[in-house]
């Protein structure tokens, strides 16, 4: 039992920081870039995100193991896992206007956007190509969200900073926010003696 | 007609002016050659959901339209990672999962939204043909200024001298943001000169 509770902490440091999802893997970098100007719609998109992200490995970790694999149709690997995202975010959009109106006002558009986002996808396929047992893989979905909230959040206390730096013309916008990200994932990188592989 | 598939060569390039389908770009570049592997795989898909999606725009109901070209999007991927797999394994090994993640690309959907479902087919074949060239073109930049800086070659061949240092960082994350990031910012340096000639010689823009 230490055993496994250890391997499922590992896994959470791994995926939310020594090997970020938006820093490492390059995953979900278009919301990290259109999203991060300020810090409160920052975290609004941060949480839901995880919470998809983990419903999302919960659900295609069943239906992968129980449905395709047992019918021998892996082909429709990817046909299914983005069906069940694409269900998965139209389910949570409304179960939050039925539940919360007001945090159903503050996400606003992101929450349909979250299904183009591909860390939720490379997070399912990560899944399956690591063979994670059913407890690792809701552990790696939620490390993976609260990552990813937590690069969106950095960046965005950044870049609202940025608004009263000097910036070279031509590195305005997308420019010197990739150049930010670097920086970021470069810091990120120091944390990466947390664990040895 | 013409400017259909022009304009994404350099006027809309997906990946300096537009700044979509990141993952793929930031994450295969760390050789010329991936980068280009990736962008034809890219091109095949864009440019074969872009004829169907424009073929089937009349039968879709405009509340399902979404899933509906996700779908296509998602088989056609299916199509090109198993060709991928069968003839080139080693590529497909080192792309990994970027491949299947070309379904979620927004330049792809972008295109299938934005483009095909509202034009004919040659139109959106045209379109898709010049945004999927562009961003090989770009893929292939990116790639060959990484391998060049990190390890010294391009397409695997020696460029750099003797004792050259490699950069290792080109080849981490880290270096694929930084270096993006300078070649935008070089892109619209050259795009505001050739603006700015085009307002000295014709008096208006």
């Amino acid at each position: 039992m230490g055993k496994m509770a250890e391997q499922l902490v590992l896994i959470f440091i791994a995926a939310s920081i020594t090997h970020n999802f938006v820093l490492t893997y390059f995953l979900g970098i278009c919301p990290f870039i259109g999203v991060s100007n300020k810090i409160e719609s920052a975290v609004g998109l941060g949480m839901a995100t995880t919470f998809v992200m983990t419903m999302a490995a919960t659900v295609t970790w069943l239906i992968y193991h129980y449905v395709l694999v047992k019918f021998n149709l892996m082909f429709l690997e990817y046909v299914t896992f983005i069906l069940v995202i694409a269900s998965l975010v139209q389910f949570v959009e409304m179960f939050i206007r039925k539940t919360s109106p007001q945090l159903y006002k503050a996400l606003g558009i992101f929450l349909p956007l979250i299904t183009t986002n591909c860390a939720i996808l490379g997070l399912t396929l990560f899944m399956v190509l690591r063979k994670y047992y059913f407890l690792e893989a809701v552990i790696f979905g939620l490390g993976a969200g609260v990552g990813f909230t937590l690069a969106l959040v950095l960046m965005a206390g950044i870049r609202e900073e940025l608004v009263f730096a000097d910036i070279p013309e031509h590195l305005k916008g997308s420019g010197i926010t990739l150049i930010l990200a670097g920086m970021l994932a470069l810091a990120f990188m120091g944390f990466g003696g947390i664990i040895s592989e | 007609m013409i400017k259909d598939f022009t304009k994404g060569l350099w006027k809309e390039n997906p990946i300096f002016v537009q700044v979509l389908g990141m993952c793929p770009t930031l994450a295969v570049t760390t050789k010329a050659l991936f980068g280009f592997s990736m962008g034809m795989a890219t091109l095949f898909v864009v440019v074969s959901s872009s004829v169907v999606v424009s073929l089937i725009r009349r039968f879709v109901p405009k509340q399902v339209r979404i899933p509906m070209f996700t779908v296509v999007i998602a088989t056609f991927v299916t199509a090109a990672d198993y060709f991928l797999k069968a003839n080139f394994f080693q590529i497909s090994k080192a792309l990994g999962p970027y491949v299947p993640l070309i379904v979620v690309n927004c330049l792809i959907l972008g295109r299938a939204e934005a483009f095909a479902s509202k034009n004919n087919v040659i139109r959106s074949f045209l379109d898709a043909l010049g945004m999927g060239i562009g961003f090989t073109c770009a893929l292939v930049i990116l790639g060959s200024v990484r391998e060049l800086l990190g390890s010294g070659t391009i397409f695997g061949y020696m460029i750099m001298w003797e004792g050259f240092t490699k950069w290792v960082i080109m080849i981490l994350p880290a270096g694929a943001f930084m270096t993006l990031g300078i070649l935008v910012g070089v892109f619209n340096m050259i795009n505001s000169k050739v603006n700015r000639n085009k307002i000295e010689t014709h008096g208006v823009r």
